[in-house]
């Protein structure tokens, strides 16, 4: 027969061991955030520190070229991508707040909606968000890919700073081309709302024009211009960290990919929050 | 420091953290010299330690006890590695060159743009000046052929030769050899076997290779190192090693001898491996 008493401290036991595994696991993922977060903060120190380097010394060949590369990679190819996200995402917010603008005989304030929403928050966010997929993952990807094949090994055995050769250009071109494109994603978001007001809602090109420019402050576009240099930071440290972090093969590259866009995701939102706190609180 | 000597390993400790995060000793007080010129080849089984020692003195690992001294031609007094900043340690390694294991070759470079980096990043000679030394340099290794093409057109061998030429494209000190005969055929593996000698012979290179491979070992040696576990079991001059090879077990008389003279043989049965088979380093992760 089971001793009911023992059965009862086996129970609390176990019960003792589910909690003590539980925060061991929750102390374990706080170090490795903090970890993360430091060691992409000492990232981005190395980064800006060498900036200066990559840039103006003569002989970084490799820089230079990349940099090129890597704008090309990062923004050009990713513009058709943009364009069309951001045309969608114009008529989306048309359609969505037509009714209710209807129901308060203010549908011509549709151009205010879609303009505000569009330049001072999505087209920085969902850019970088497009950004995060199409360019954060394959930088990861790239730079994993390099460390397998110890290619980032024989940068610093040839006393060359894998940080002046791969971080610098891959940073400079995300942080650049993503203000490049949240100026293409502002028109555009614009544009979708101005095609569905004129087709859908029938209001003139001219008016609609009109309302969006009594809308929008000169505060609103550079506002999210600055959020969208941000958020390139944010992408390229996080997709170089994740490549230079990168172990156990092809598998280890894969995984590096996924964390990249998912990081990622989840740092631009957070950073988005702390903009838009300070913004409100700024009266930005 | 013995002027002869080019690197002093003197109780090198290197420690990993496992799953728990305790610390575990990969290299447990490490000391050797290695001369100048001689063509040192260090060997050991999987687990052994032996790239981890590569990676201590090539300034890649950092380490957690004891010290890697260097005195290059160069240098007025002996260097710790341990002791270095970035900056440093880059001017150490400045002085010697390294062949990885798949080449290591940079994917978006030309074979030619490769063997010029360094030149170009560290040197102030004019390209014209840079491009007649690599042609040199891919002439030695006789990939002059190969110049234009890209790595991702290279076979294994031909990724080793022309990373060959380019960690010799500042004339180094110090060549470091990892696994050079891995993943190769007995003729390119004996072909690039040759250009390491040509190199020791020709420039008074410093060679340190880390292999397990014995016919490599025993044709380009001058003296050997055998890790086990973390420590140095043995050192000693090539010939040494090849009679402990060439001797009957049952002559031997300590476990050490017993050992070396099974792994140089790469017999399946000996103190390294039980009844089971199983080495010494498996048995100890399945008994915990």
């Amino acid at each position: 027969m089971t001793d009911p008493s023992a059965s009862d401290r086996s129970r609390a036991a176990r019960g003792v061991i589910a909690v003590g595994r539980f925060v061991d696991g929750r102390v374990r993922g706080m170090r490795s955030f903090i970890a993360t977060f430091g060691a992409l903060a000492e990232l981005l120190g190395q980064t800006l520190r060498s900036c200066g380097p990559a840039l103006l010394r003569k002989k970084s060949r490799l820089g230079r070229e990349s940099l090129l590369d890597q704008m090309v990679r990062v923004g050009v190819r990713s513009i058709g991508i943009v364009v069309l996200v951001q045309i969608f995402i114009g008529i989306i917010i048309a359609l969505q707040m037509a009714p209710t603008l209807q129901q308060y005989g203010q549908l011509e304030r549709v151009a205010d909606v879609v303009g505000i929403a569009v330049v001072r928050e999505l087209g920085p966010l969902i850019t970088a968000i497009v950004l995060s997929g199409f360019a954060g993952a394959s930088i990861a990807a790239e730079i994993g890919s390099m460390v397998e094949g110890e290619e980032i090994k024989a940068l610093r055995a040839h006393a060359m700073n894998p940080v002046r050769f791969l971080v610098v250009p891959r940073f400079l071109a995300t942080v650049v081309m993503l203000t490049g494109l949240c100026v293409i994603a502002d028109i555009v978001g614009v544009l979708g709302g101005m095609i569905t007001a004129v087709l859908v809602l029938d209001i003139g090109a001219p008016v609609y024009l009109e309302f969006t420019r009594q809308a929008l402050k000169f505060s609103d576009f550079y506002g999210g211009l600055v959020k969208a240099a941000v958020f390139g930071l944010t992408i390229s440290m996080i997709a170089c960290h994740e490549g230079f972090s990168v172990s156990g093969g092809a598998e280890g590259v894969g995984r590096a990919t996924t964390s990249t866009v998912v990081k990622s995701i989840v740092a631009l939102i957070a950073v988005d929050v702390v903009f838009t706190i300070i913004f409100y609180v700024f009266k930005i | 420091m013995d002027p002869d000597v080019v690197i002093s390993i003197r109780d090198l400790v290197k420690t990993f953290p496992d799953r728990e995060g305790r610390d575990v000793k990969v290299l447990d007080g490490v000391s050797f010299d290695i001369r100048r010129g001689e063509t040192l080849v260090i060997m050991g089984g999987s687990g052994c330690g032996k790239s981890t020692l590569l990676n201590c003195l090539i300034g890649e690992y950092r380490i957690n006890g004891g010290s890697t001294l260097y005195r290059t031609s160069d240098m007025d007094a002996p260097v710790d590695l341990a002791g270095l900043t970035d900056a440093e340690l880059d001017r150490v390694r400045l002085r010697f060159g390294i062949l990885f294991q798949s080449g290591a070759l940079f994917n978006s470079l030309s074979v030619a743009e490769n063997v010029a980096l360094p030149l170009r990043e560290h040197t102030s000679v004019d390209p014209s000046v840079i491009d007649i030394i690599v042609t040199l340099k891919l002439q030695q290794v006789k990939m002059l052929p190969h110049r234009d093409k890209m790595p991702s057109q290279l076979s294994g061998g031909q990724k080793k030769r022309a990373g060959l030429a380019r960690a010799t494209a500042l004339d180094p000190e110090i060549l470091f050899y990892d696994e050079p005969s891995a993943g190769l055929d007995p003729v390119t593996s004996a072909a690039i076997d040759e250009l390491m000698i040509d190199f020791s012979r020709k420039l008074s290179v410093t060679s340190i290779v880390v292999t397990h491979e014995m016919d490599s070992a025993f044709r380009i040696a001058d003296r050997m190192v055998m890790l086990e576990k973390g420590r140095v079991l043995r050192i000693g001059e090539r010939q040494e090693f090849e009679r402990l090879r060439d001797a009957d077990p049952a002559t031997l008389n300590t476990d050490a001898d017993r050992l070396l003279n099974q792994f140089l043989n790469g017999a399946s049965s000996g103190p390294l491996t039980d009844r089971d088979g199983l080495s010494m380093f498996e048995k100890l992760l399945i008994e915990g």
